[in-house]
């Protein structure tokens, strides 16, 4: 409903006048960069953290089960501003960050992509732990028995099994990280060409030119849905036929 | 690709006197309540078969010789060198073990075909993957599977997994074999099919086998030696033969359809029964040479009688020229191809098999008061071979 109500209110006459801005195709282009940075680094760091969810014993791991899944209900705006007490700079960890290696985060490029990470890994690890919960413990087993060692069982035979998962995961992923707001504001903030990526650049327009916003909307309403779609018919489906 | 040079430095090396290409295990796994607990070898190109009842420890006993569960004690030794050696916390992971393992259900890679499922260990050992496919496809010609190169697992026939499942195991050249009942999940046909053909892949290779089952069919068939697990403990070895001949256990007495009795053998050939009631042997029938093995008290024997060898009478028979008749009741009958099997409780409890005819004949009906004979020479009497 509110989509049709956003495809009846577009101001179609004006579409190409009000999208022909370079803004425009600037933030698209930030956003897709971002949140595909974004989704990149979450299966590098939730992949592991997944397993070890998954697979091992250690003590805590209720407490990092509860800490891996807390950006899913914490606002965004506050999961921003914890991004920014520890990675600012003079944030606990951002002040060392800053001194030895000369790095800023906040109000940089890398700064939506790690508060994009920070709110869609989550969705990322639950996919992937609950598949590796699942994965066939006897087929690793039997990989095993053919001098497999655990590192080559991971990559030759857990992780071709849960494609799958591993794939809906990375595109859940990425469409939260493509929608991100609050996170990024707080952290990034809202720089036209470094930081405004599509959802802050409709939010800044709705304040002037609410015309503009809905077309941006639009917009990124569109690309979404393409990206998907695609994702869907090539991946998702060759991933179920194993 | 020069396998032992491959292998050679994974295994941990034992007194150069001990090597010889043979399998021993001298140990035991615990699980909770159950413990496993066995000595046992088996020679190079030698097929043993284990045989035994559901929960006995033989799938307890095949983790442990693959290295997926450790030994709690003792050792475990194959081609002179120790896998295992729980008194030095030794325990070699599977993938240095080389131990090649035929799964109950075949546990073929979904994910990959055929041809790559037989090439996986290659590829483990870093072998490129056209050498591995090279060596696979070798694998399944001899195998008679060439034409399933290109299938997926969930296209091929319970036989066909087995198959390749055994190509699979046998491609990563191990020393030695396990087989985890690898006939269960087939169809009484295909089962006789590849019974045969595995047979014959069996006695090629030149390692040490160990076959698992609870099938004593699959078991007489397929093995050199059969070795009899229950609650953990070996209670029989010996050929296949002799293990049906002359069980040791109830469990097997059934699963080959004889009557067993456990007793003391007194003198002139009878011997009292441990559940009540005296049966007579043959007089002069000697023990074997195990009747002195050490008891003081009267030797331990067991008995065994063919179902058929048992008749049955309406009343208590007059002209008795067998030396053994008693009573009992009918609690069941069961039909097999050509004979009624019925058995009867009692002091002597006993499964008889009577034809059809005889069953309307004598009025066998569940409760019926009934009369058994059996001539002594009917009886094979043998020492009892469990230690007490």
């Amino acid at each position: 409903m509110p989509l049709l109500a956003l495809l009846v209110r577009a101001p179609w006459r004006g579409m190409s006048r009000l999208l022909a801005d370079g803004a425009v195709l600037t933030a698209l282009r930030l956003s897709l960069e971002c949140a595909t940075a974004a989704t990149g680094l979450s299966l590098l760091l939730g992949v592991p953290l997944a397993w070890v969810l998954a697979r091992t014993t250690i003590p805590g791991l209720a407490l990092l089960r509860a800490l891996v899944t807390l950006p899913l209900v914490l606002p965004p705006v506050v999961g921003g501003l914890a991004l920014l007490l520890a990675f600012g700079r003079n944030g606990i960890l951002g002040r060392h960050l800053d001194a030895w290696f000369g790095v800023t985060l906040p109000f940089t490029t890398a700064g939506v992509i790690v508060a994009e990470t920070f709110v869609a890994m989550p969705f990322l690890i639950v996919t992937v732990e609950g598949a590796l919960r699942s994965v066939d413990r006897d087929l690793e087993e039997a990989a095993a028995t053919l001098r497999a060692t655990p590192i080559t069982v991971f990559r030759r035979v857990t992780l071709p099994l849960i494609r799958p998962s591993l794939l809906a995961g990375s595109v859940l992923c990425w469409a939260r990280a493509l929608g991100e707001f609050g996170a990024t504001i707080t952290f990034a903030g809202n720089f036209p060409g470094t930081t405004q990526t599509m959802p802050l650049a409709v939010y800044n327009a709705l304040e002037t030119d609410p015309q503009a916003a809905i077309a941006l909307s639009l917009v990124l309403l569109t690309v979404a849905v393409a990206v998907l779609a695609a994702l869907r018919d090539r991946w998702l489906r060759g991933g179920a036929t194993l | 690709m020069n396998r032992a040079g491959r292998d050679e430095p994974d295994l941990y090396d034992v007194a150069p006197a001990a090597a010889d290409a043979g399998l021993t295990i001298r140990g035991a796994v615990e699980r909770g309540a159950f413990r496993l607990d066995v000595d046992l070898a088996v020679a190079p190109g030698e097929v043993l078969g284990v045989l035994g009842p559901n929960g006995a420890g033989k799938t307890t006993l095949l983790r442990a010789l693959a290295g997926l569960t450790a030994l709690n004690d003792g050792t475990i030794t194959l081609g002179g060198h120790r896998l295992d050696d729980a008194a030095k916390g030794v325990t070699l992971p599977p993938e240095q073990r080389p131990v090649g393992v035929v799964f109950q259900n075949y546990r073929l890679f979904p994910h990959l075909d055929v041809r790559d499922n037989v090439a996986f260990a290659a590829r483990c050992a870093g072998a490129g993957q056209r050498a591995a496919r090279g060596r696979a496809d070798r694998w399944l010609d001899r195998l008679g599977l060439a034409e399933l190169a290109d299938r997926r697992p969930g296209q091929l026939s319970g036989g066909q997994a087995q198959r390749v499942a055994l190509a699979r195991a046998l491609a990563a050249e191990p020393r030695l074999l396990l087989l985890d009942e690898p006939l269960a999940a087939l169809d009484a046909r295909t089962k006789l099919e590849v019974r045969a053909e595995l047979r014959r892949h069996l006695t090629d290779f030149p390692g040490p086998t160990l076959l698992i089952t609870h099938d004593p069919l699959e078991a007489m068939v397929m093995t050199d030696r059969l070795l009899v697990l229950e609650n953990g403990r070996i209670v029989q070895q010996g050929t296949p033969g002799d293990v049906a001949r002359r069980p040791a256990t109830q469990y097997i007495a059934r699963l080959v359809g004889l009557n067993l009795y456990r007793g003391t053998a007194a003198d002139g050939g009878a011997v009292h029964l441990s559940g009540g009631g005296t049966l007579h042997t043959a007089p002069g029938t000697t023990l074997g040479g195990a009747a002195g093995t050490g008891d003081d008290n009267a030797a331990a024997v067991l008995l065994a009688i063919r179902p058929t060898a048992i008749a049955l009478h309406t009343s208590r028979p007059e002209h008795s020229s067998p030396r053994n008749v008693w009573t009992g009741a009918v609690a069941g009958l069961e039909l097999l191809t050509d004979r009624v099997r019925v058995q009867v409780d009692g002091t002597i409890p006993a499964l008889v098999d009577v034809t059809p005819a005889a069953v309307t004949e004598l009025d066998l009906t569940a409760g019926a008061r009934i009369w058994l004979s059996a001539k002594a020479t009917d009886i094979d009497i043998y020492p009892d071979p469990r230690q007490p």
